[in-house]
């Protein structure tokens, strides 16, 4: 037997030691880069093998908190993708208009950079008074950063360059308050949004939405739990209601394809199709 | 027997690719996988360009997607792409690994532990190490290694760091690398 045969039982085996323990199932993530997250960490606590993991994961509830950051870890940005937002700006936006009352479903917002852009575009295109942006992360530690709204200040050049070129109507220094080495996003944006831990592996719809984002998070799952979530935000999502996904992300492959229309191709914006 | 080619390529692959795609035929029996260091873009240029001057298709790998033989692959800019055991694609935006993302030796360990020894690993130029570990990985499984003679590289960093960390089973110039591929004949043919 290959030492890669006796890796991949011995993921699977943390794998169960941590839903054993901690009730979280990573059974359904994509195997390739959980792998690679789990063999990092082997070579950061310097261990020879993933087995050496289970002890520590079983005994110390630290040990978990810290290969759930690992599961967290990812490249984030404020408007990253500008041409994304541009076009939810200038077209999504357009449509959730006629609506009186406005809920925004971020489904896996991290460490919130990107709920705190789609609030300021709402704010500048007034609409912001009428939404309620629910913004989930399984992640504890993640969603606690995007509550605090802080920043490192040397990102916000880089904000500010992305909030341009995703058509920002003000300055993006308007929304944040510099504070030693950090940008603290303004107060009036947080009014519009409830952080709140919720679980894609697990948890259910909990209200009806009009526009839904999760970008990057289904790359992570593999195919059954793709289903699992798009079928969420199936049963999410009003009449004609969008979905984001990432923009190398599609529903192609995936079994809800026939319940959305293609809306914006390049930036793997959909439609939610008339209920049958 | 062999099952896929993984390309790692850096500063000067676009003309290094253009020596070797073209000879490729549109039945090639393998895939082929490749990462070309580049910057997030909307256009998709390279993918583009290469479709049009090779015989063989030409694509942009797509989470999910099934691997299939006869077609090129690029990893898309601004993530890495990875190989899971089923065969089929899957993206992650991790950290940037060597400074790079897509990075090469997330391709090609991901590519190693799936297919194992039916997997050819090929390093061109560039000018940083990614890749070296990869190659090892590849090794590893019992797969061929090739990377591109150094001194005929428009960068040869990278292919020096591959051939410090790697005994390679071939070091060649592109011309022969893409005659190499190009001639492959599979058992039953």
């Amino acid at each position: 037997m290959s030492k890669m045969d006796t890796q991949a039982f011995e993921i699977d085996q943390f794998l169960a030691a941590v839903e054993f323990r901690y009730g979280y199932d990573f059974n359904h993530y994509a195997k390739a880069s959980l792998a690679r997250r789990i063999l990092n960490r082997v070579q950061l606590c310097q261990l020879d093998n993933v087995s050496q993991l289970i002890p520590l994961v079983l005994h110390d509830p630290n040990f978990f908190e810290l290969f759930l950051k690992d599961m967290s870890i990812t490249v984030t940005d404020m408007f990253r993708d500008a041409f994304v937002f541009k076009k939810i700006r200038e077209s999504v936006f357009n449509q959730l208009r006629t609506y009186s009352r406005v809920n925004i479903w971020h489904a896996g917002c991290a460490t919130g950079e990107e709920v705190y852009s789609i609030a300021i575009m709402l704010k500048e295109e007034g609409l912001l008074k009428r939404s309620r942006i629910y913004a989930t992360d399984f992640n504890n530690h993640s969603l606690e950063i995007a509550r605090k709204g802080i920043y490192p200040a040397d990102k916000i050049q880089q904000f500010t360059q992305n909030y341009l070129a995703a058509g920002g109507k003000a300055s993006f220094a308007d929304y944040y308050h510099a504070k030693f080495n950090n940008a603290k996003m303004q107060e009036s944006l947080k009014e519009h949004i409830t952080f709140a831990n919720h679980n894609l592996v697990k948890d259910q719809v909990f209200a009806q939405m009009h526009l839904i984002l999760c970008r990057n998070v289904l790359i992570y799952f593999d195919l059954s739990l793709q289903n699992r979530v798009l079928n969420l935000f199936k049963d999410s999502l009003s009449h004609k209601g969008f979905l984001v996904l990432g923009d190398k992300e599609s529903l192609a492959f995936t079994g809800v394809e026939d319940a959305f229309y293609e809306y914006e191709k390049k930036q793997s914006i959909y439609q939610r199709a008339g209920y049958v | 027997m062999y099952k896929a080619v993984v390309i790692g390529v850096s500063a000067g692959g676009l003309h290094a690719l253009s020596k070797i795609l073209p000879q490729l035929p549109s039945d090639y029996p393998l895939a082929v996988i490749i990462v070309q260091h580049r910057a997030k873009t909307q256009d998709n240029f390279l993918v583009e360009h290469f479709d049009q001057v090779s015989a063989i298709k030409v694509c942009e790998a797509r989470p999910s997607q099934p691997i299939l033989p006869q077609c090129v692959y690029f990893a898309p800019g601004g993530y890495h792409l990875l190989i899971e055991q089923e065969q089929t694609f899957s993206l992650s935006i991790d950290p940037p690994v060597n400074y790079a993302i897509p990075s090469i030796d997330v391709l090609f360990e991901s590519a190693a532990r799936c297919y194992r020894d039916c997997l050819i690993g090929i390093i061109l130029t560039g000018a940083n190490s990614d890749g070296s570990d990869g190659l090892v990985a590849v090794k590893k499984q019992g797969g061929l290694t090739l990377v591109q003679d150094p001194n005929t590289a428009e960068n040869s960093v990278m292919p020096e760091a591959a051939l410090n960390k790697v005994d390679v089973d071939y070091m060649m110039t592109l011309d022969d690398i893409g005659d190499f591929l190009a001639n492959i004949i599979l058992p039953g043919e």
